[in-house]
């Protein structure tokens, strides 16, 4: 038997292609905020958000670890709420505000997550880094004093496969405490 | 391990690397760009066995912004791969493809949508051959064969037999024979892996990668390009995970250099998540069957045991994989008579290698499941039949494995105090049950995988000319572990210094020389070579303090960055004033002592550059038989853990509730890093446990190469870990240092296992432990 089989690698299914380079498919602007400052770039319609951020920016910080969504490795916040980078497209980012973990530490210092990611050794390897710093933020955002089983549900779609979670849900909630406090005496001191 | 008190080992100071990871500015090798940068691509085989009749690249050539394209008739064809002995992977498919994944080409364009578009154009005519796909049928007559060098499908085979095996069992009381399989399982590292490549005006080559060995790769990439060594620098990026599969150069790596060759441009290529899959290079699919026979008391007399591995197409780490699936049950209990005969088969998969515990996991399981099976035959609570084979400090098994410090008693003790152990009996309630298991595991391979008396590694400190800081330098590969933070923190005891006077720079071969991040070898050995390297610095450095006060060498000492003479200042008034002299517009130094930061400056006014060495050899390991090299090692890490878990008796479905751990790693290092190398242990084994499988369609593809259907555990999967980290003194580890990374994932299966047992009466034969297997055993109880 002879016969042709596709390559099963790149993932897409290419149109039958002849040997020239496919047409150039236009580039469309598109205006957003990133870590606080405007942005507007050129996209190719299927572009995705993190190709945007890695690619055109640089913000290299914003991993890539399967390209499906089933890792969270690319999570940033969109309008504070996290999302994988690999599954929104860039052009669906106009005139919305990214947080990158580039953007999470401020002229004040590292986050108390990150702070407490350090602290209580919650990094190995450190490629799941990235989403677990952002999708912990955005449920300190909605819920300052979580359970473990509410930071254990919250980064249930962000995969980690060198510290069984454990010390990375101990930073979570050493952090909360820690911004619990800042808080309680931020209003003491008004 | 030195008698002196330890100020900066045992203690829980942060990771070197934790700050630039945190804050996104941690570079791994997907994150590095270079100008005029092209970017590879790969085609693989779609079918798992078939002759390639003709492979035609010429569309793919002419496509605009293609600038080299490789195919195996304008490669080189030679045989690499990990053990010399057996080296049967070429870079491209040139007869055969052998399994769903095997290369066949590589391009380099300007883009990657460019080299994908080439990558269809290349047109391969394929003759299907029958795929060989079972392992248990591998080997029979009749079957294709898979690869020209394993006739008859056999790539590896072990008969060893230590004391008398059927002496033994004509004495034995009890006598039980069971069997465990596991599926292939899968890295599922985060970071796929991605290399760099790039050839310098001389034509030398860098690359950096996602790997385990700085050293292996260099070294294969050099062989296959007919380079010399130092024509070829290997740098690790931050590396994402690795547990085993990234420790074996691959084709992606070496092509991705070839294509810079060609192409004299920088050429990045990276894995897709299928292709991680397909690549693989994880743990194999093991067939155990054991039979273990133990007196009245409950002491073991003899293991018999037959091993059967699915190797997948190549062998890669494969031949230690089979030695170790036989080498590690020969502890931690005293087992007088052992006999193994390990066979492994090629298939037509994508080759299996290395995995965290590499070789051992499965056949410790069943072991442990066994001997849970006879303590309730003689009526014995499981901890104590395992108390009364454990054996201590000093002893060696029967099989030459010497344990020159041992935890193993201690662990069972810690781990039956801080669980439910005790009260196991009077909670018992449906679905509910506890397990035990233990393991242990190698501190570092005793030799290297190509036969060599060379250094295991070497390291370089250099102390900063201005005085003050000290610079690590290694070859070791920092992939998540934190090697980084244990050779700081080896190196600042040993010199006496403070931690953030140490820098670290690790993963390049330009640096040193280091096997590798493998066999849990890095905190032993290259612990031990830092601290040699420390060592020698801190000679130099108090020789010349020793000549300026006019002091003996002997009454100095340095203790957290001061130095003293028998305790005291001593004479530095005449160094201090010379120091100052050079450092105006400086703040007078006003310590009481002389800091390490005056010290090793008048020690390089005196001397010029002050560089320490250090390298590291094992001592000569026990074992003259065949096959004694793998599994003899400088020391040994212990592990008992007690699971704790909840079966759904209608669905099957298993909650694993708690697990409680106790490791023996010798000295800690950094008591956070123990626990955390403790943690990803139970975390990888309850995957294997209960969810991981490869699964192949009939025709050799596989169902699930990605992570959603590719299951790892989550967060909401991994219960609370109570890790007890067991200290024990090891003669032969830097400061009393073994092994972590790998010992904890020995008992973890056969605890939940056990557990799942004592819930529910079902025996697991067949892994991952699904609700259908344990719902199928529980009918078949009935």
């Amino acid at each position: 038997m002879s016969q042709r089989v596709q390559s099963p690698v790149c993932g897409t299914e290419s149109p039958k292609v002849q040997a020239q380079a496919r047409p150039r498919i236009p580039k469309r602007l598109v205006s957003l905020t990133v870590n606080g400052r405007p942005a507007e770039i050129a996209v190719a319609p299927h572009q995705t958000l993190i190709e945007l951020l890695r690619e055109n920016l640089g913000l290299t910080g914003t991993k890539h670890g399967c390209g499906e969504g089933d890792c969270g490795a690319c999570v940033v916040l969109l309008d504070g709420q996290p999302v994988n980078a690999c599954l929104v497209l860039a052009l669906e980012t106009e005139g919305r505000v990214v947080e990158t973990i580039e953007g999470v530490a401020t002229d004040d210092g590292l986050h108390p997550l990150q702070q407490a990611f350090i602290e209580v050794g919650s990094v190995q390897c450190g490629y799941c880094t990235p989403g677990m710093v952002l999708v912990s933020k955005a449920l300190l955002a909605r819920n300052p004093s979580p359970t473990a089983l509410d930071v254990r549900t919250a980064m249930a779609g962000n995969l980690c496969r060198c510290t069984g979670y454990h010390k990375i849900v101990e930073g979570v909630m050493l952090a909360a405490d820690r911004m619990r406090n800042q808080e309680d005496s931020d209003e003491v001191g008004k | 391990m030195s008698d002196k008190p330890l100020s900066v080992i045992g203690g829980r100071a942060p990771r070197v690397d934790a700050w630039e990871k945190v804050t996104g500015r941690a570079k791994y090798a997907d994150d590095l760009t270079r100008p005029d940068m092209l970017v590879g691509a790969i085609l693989q085989s779609p079918l798992a066995h078939a002759r390639v009749l003709n492979v035609d690249a010429s569309r793919a050539e002419r496509l605009p912004g293609v600038k080299a394209v490789l195919t195996s008739h304008n490669s080189p064809t030679g045989y690499f791969g990990v053990s010399p002995a057996r080296y049967d992977e070429t870079l491209f498919a040139k007869d055969k493809v052998r399994y769903v994944g095997d290369e066949v080409a590589m391009v380099a364009a300007v883009d990657h949508e460019t080299a994908c578009e080439a990558i269809d154009l290349i047109r391969v005519d394929y003759e299907e051959l029958e795929p060989v796909l079972d392992g248990l049928t591998a080997a029979d007559p009749g079957k294709p064969q898979v690869h020209e060098l394993y006739e008859g499908n056999i790539s590896g085979r072990v008969e060893q037999e230590f004391g008398d095996v059927d002496a033994a069992r004509a004495k034995a009381h009890i006598v039980r024979t069971d069997r465990l399989s596991n599926k292939m399982q899968n890295g599922a590292f985060l970071e796929p892996q991605c290399a760099l490549a790039e050839v310098d005006g001389r034509g030398r080559i860098t690359l950096h990668s996602s790997t385990q060995s700085t050293h292996y790769v260099a070294r294969t990439v050099a062989m296959v390009l007919g380079l010399d060594e130092h024509q070829i620098r290997v740098v690790l990026p931050r590396v994402g995970g690795g547990f085993g599969p990234k420790a074996a150069a691959s084709t992606m790596e070496i092509a991705t250099c070839l294509l810079a060759q060609r192409t004299g441009r920088p050429v990045k290529t990276m894995f897709t998540r299928e292709q991680v899959f397909l690549h693989a290079r994880a743990r194999h699919q093991f067939f155990h069957e054991m039979t273990v026979g133990v007196d009245r008391d409950g002491k073991l007399l003899f293991l018999e045991h037959e091993a059967l591995l699915d190797g997948g197409a190549l062998a890669s780490f494969g031949i230690a994989t089979v030695y170790y699936a036989g080498s590690l049950l020969g502890g931690p209990y005293r087992l007088p008579t052992m006999r193994y005969r390990g066979k492994r088969v090629v298939t037509n998969k994508p080759a299996c290698g290395a995995q965290r515990g590499h070789g051992g996991v499965i056949a410790r399981a069943l072991f442990e499941m066994q001997l849970d099976r006879i303590a309730e035959e003689l009526g014995i609570d499981p901890i104590e039949l395992r108390l009364r084979n454990v054996m201590e400090a000093g002893e060696s098994t029967c099989n030459d494995l010497n344990m020159s410090s041992l935890g193993m008693r201690e662990c069972l003790d810690a781990v039956r105090t801080k669980s439910d152990w005790v009260e196991r009996g009077a909670r018992k309630e449906p679905g509910r049950g506890v397990g035990a298991a233990c393991g242990f595991f190698v501190s570092g391979a005793g030799y290297p995988i190509y036969r060599s008396r060379t250094p295991h590694c070497t390291v370089v400190i250099k102390v900063d000319e201005g005085g003050g800081g000290v610079m690590v330098q290694s070859g070791a590969a920092e992939i998540g572990q934190g090697c980084e933070t244990m050779m700081a923190h080896v190196a600042a005891e040993a010199l006496g210094i403070p931690l953030d006077l140490v820098r670290v720079r690790s993963g390049d071969s330009d640096l040193a020389m280091d096997l590798g991040a493998y066999s849990s070898r890095t905190t032993l050995m290259t612990g031990h070579a830092t601290k040699q390297a420390a060592e020698n610095v801190r000679h130099q450095v108090l020789e010349s303090v020793a000549k300026a006060m006019d002091v003996p060498y002997e009454d100095l000492s340095i203790e957290e960055g001061f130095v003293k003479v028998k305790g005291e200042p001593g004479p530095l008034e005449a160094l201090r004033t010379e120091f100052q002299k050079e450092h105006r517009g400086w703040k007078t130094p006003d310590d009481p002592y002389l800091t390490f930061l005056e010290a090793s400056r008048i020690a390089f006014l005196d001397k010029g550059a002050i560089v320490g060495t250090g390298q590291y050899r094992p001592p000569p390991l026990g074992g003259k038989f065949k096959g004694a090299a793998v599994g003899t090692s400088p020391a040994y890490g212990c592990s008992a853990q007690i699971a704790e878990v909840k079966v759904d008796l209608e669905t099957g479905q298993v909650r694993v509730l708690r697990v409680t751990a106790a490791h023996d790693c010798g000295r800690a290092i950094n008591r956070t890093q123990v626990e955390g190398q403790m943690h990803g242990c139970v975390s990888m084994g309850f995957g294997e446990a209960l969810m991981e499988e490869v699964v192949f369609h009939p025709d050799g593809k596989i169902a699930n190469p990605n992570l959603a259907d590719y299951r790892i555990p989550t967060s909401l999967d991994i219960p609370d870990i109570d890790a007890i980290v067991i200290e024990s003194n090891e003669p032969n580890g830097p400061f009393g240092a073994k092994e972590v990374g790998e010992g904890g994932i020995m008992p973890v299966i056969p605890a939940i296992l056990n557990a799942i047992y004592d819930a529910t009466g079902v025996m697991i034969d067949e892994l991952p432990a699904s609700p259908e297997r344990i719902l199928r055993g529980m009918r078949k109880n009935q």
